[in-house]
């Protein structure tokens, strides 16, 4: 790291910096040339580092997809999408969003791969979602429910899968093998949550599916109760609103309504 | 008990060693965690954060800030980061002398700096902006790096030195990153620690490196080697503030017990100029 007479490269900071990017992301020749480096022994120690942080940074983001495709095929997708696809965040965690988008076109004949990585990356979002206090069986009794406003939980969200990816998820959770993709069965709504530290996922029935929705902006108690008395009558209605409520709130889905 | 100008120990809280730090009692005087790992809306990252805040002082230290952009630093990135450190009401808030964004593009890897009076004055800006929108003072580390440039106008510890003059911020001396620059470029160690200004040393890094082709490799993954722990002594002999003290491990992590270890050697050192098997 001598001094060096030679004045500044005509490139200002600017310059030099997009080049080491085009360097860095598109492994461009002249671009390197053109950087004014007195010892160019280390541009590829830098490709090297940037390559291995997001090749990395997608492995650790989706250990089930790796293990259902394989890790020589995940790998190659992964390059395909560093090559493709260059971060913009501050935040690694941005990176790993774009993967399932890539992986939908390179393997059209396995949607499930896509599906997969989708599920994994909507959990790792809900693992780290704000904070809410949820309503539990035991706040029940303390809530005005002529008053009160569902609403879920800030990590909820909803997926629509084309596959049975949320099965393969769970198979290779319990370290089993997984089941024989499924592309037939339609569209699978699944609703996502975390539930104090652990993300959970599970199907939704027609019921749910029409209703968990309208919770996302809020829906009040009351509203609900009078749907599903004009569509079921006043028995099935009632007993089937105070069910969905118990089931949500023992599923840690239902925020607080007065915290 | 430690007297107020005594050094401060501490470890970087990795992962693997969450259990120990929540639910131990881990004899350090702080730790270090990574910025960017915290700065998310909830969940457990931030629950341990909370956790541990309770029991040590924290030293937040991020990897993302680039105070070497040409395109000015990242406002919406500072805003998270200071709500975070309003949170946590860190002792430090430390990042890289290097930049990491180019028009939109971020490499998140930590990419050197022509040593030009051009590369100044736009760390200088950054550095303002940044101090002004955290409403606290940075403290800066020196990079390892694989790349010289051309046309450098100074030495690293003359732009750190001026660095710090103008813009009044702190130094996180990385001493391994000194001793790997050294040999890669094949400067004088001891030069460097008797040109950058000491009296604004913050922090300490300590971490081992790796042997690469042609250079040496940053690589956290190793115990601090000897000449480290040599130029950590000389650096300690020349302080004359407090400081914090630490041991950076990023890879092949060891146990807990091992990384204590290693920072017994650092307080020996610290206390007598030599490890105490010397």
């Amino acid at each position: 790291m001598g001094l060096n007479t030679t004045k500044p490269h005509a490139n200002s900071l600017g310059a030099m910096q997009a080049d080491f990017r085009r360097w860095l992301a598109e492994a461009d020749e002249s671009a390197a040339e053109r950087l004014p480096l007195a010892d160019r022994r280390g541009l590829s120690v830098y490709q090297n580092n940037y390559r291995a942080q997001l090749m990395d940074c997608l492995e650790a983001s989706y250990t089930q997809t790796l293990a259902l495709i394989g890790a020589d095929a995940f790998r190659s997708a992964a390059a395909h999408h560093v090559d493709a696809v260059p971060p913009h965040s501050w935040t690694l965690d941005e990176y790993a969003e774009g993967l399932p988008g890539t992986l939908a076109a390179l393997f059209p004949d396995q949607p499930e791969a896509a599906d997969l990585a989708r599920l994994e990356l909507a959990l790792a979002e809900a693992f780290v979602a704000p904070d809410a206090p949820a309503l539990s069986l035991a706040d029940m009794p303390d809530v005005a429910w002529d008053t009160a406003t569902l609403r879920l939980v800030p990590s909820a969200t909803f997926l629509a899968l084309s596959t049975n990816a949320a099965d393969i998820w769970a198979a290779l959770n319990r370290e089993e093998a997984p089941p024989a993709a499924d592309h037939d069965g339609g569209v699978r709504a699944l609703i996502l949550w975390r539930h104090d530290f652990t993300c959970c996922f599970q199907p939704m029935d027609a019921q749910e599916a029409a209703l968990l929705p309208r919770l996302a902006t809020g829906l009040r108690f009351e509203t609900m109760c009078e749907e599903l008395v004009e569509a079921l009558g006043p028995d099935h209605g009632i007993a089937l609103a105070g069910e969905l409520l118990a089931r949500w709130s023992q599923a840690g889905l239902l925020r607080h309504p007065d915290r | 008990m430690t007297s107020p100008l005594a050094p401060l120990f501490g470890l970087g809280l990795r992962k693997p060693h969450y259990h120990d730090f929540l639910e131990g009692d881990v004899p350090v005087d702080f730790v270090e965690v990574i910025s960017e790992n915290f700065m998310v809306p909830g969940g457990r990252p931030r629950d341990v954060l909370r956790r541990v805040r309770e029991k040590h002082p924290v030293a937040l230290h991020g990897v993302s800030m680039s105070i070497g952009s040409a395109d000015g630093i990242d406002r919406d990135y500072l805003l998270r980061l200071r709500a975070l450190a309003d949170e946590v009401e860190p002792m430090l808030v430390s990042d890289h002398l290097c930049w990491t964004r180019t028009g939109g593009f971020n490499s998140h890897d930590l990419l050197p700096l022509p040593y030009t009076e051009e590369a100044l004055d736009v760390v200088c800006r950054n550095v303002d902006r940044a101090q002004d929108i955290l409403r606290r003072a940075l403290v800066i580390e020196n990079p390892s790096s694989y790349l010289a440039f051309t046309g450098a106008e100074m030495t690293e510890w003359e732009f750190i030195a001026a660095l710090c003059q103008r813009t009044g911020c702190g130094l996180l001396l990385d001493v391994n990153n000194i001793h790997v620059s050294a040999v890669n470029h094949g400067f004088d160690a001891h030069a460097y620690v008797a040109g950058v200004p000491l009296e604004q040393v913050r922090q300490i890094h300590l971490a081992g490196h790796t042997q690469g082709r042609e250079l040496l490799i940053d690589t956290h993954d190793q115990p601090v080697p000897d000449p480290v722990w040599a130029l950590f002594g000389t650096v300690m002999r020349k302080l004359g503030t407090d400081v914090a003290v630490m041991i950076e491990r990023d890879d092949n992590i060891p146990p807990l017990a091992d990384l204590l270890d290693e920072l017994d050697v650092a307080r020996s050192i610290a206390r007598n100029g030599s490890p105490a098997w010397a």
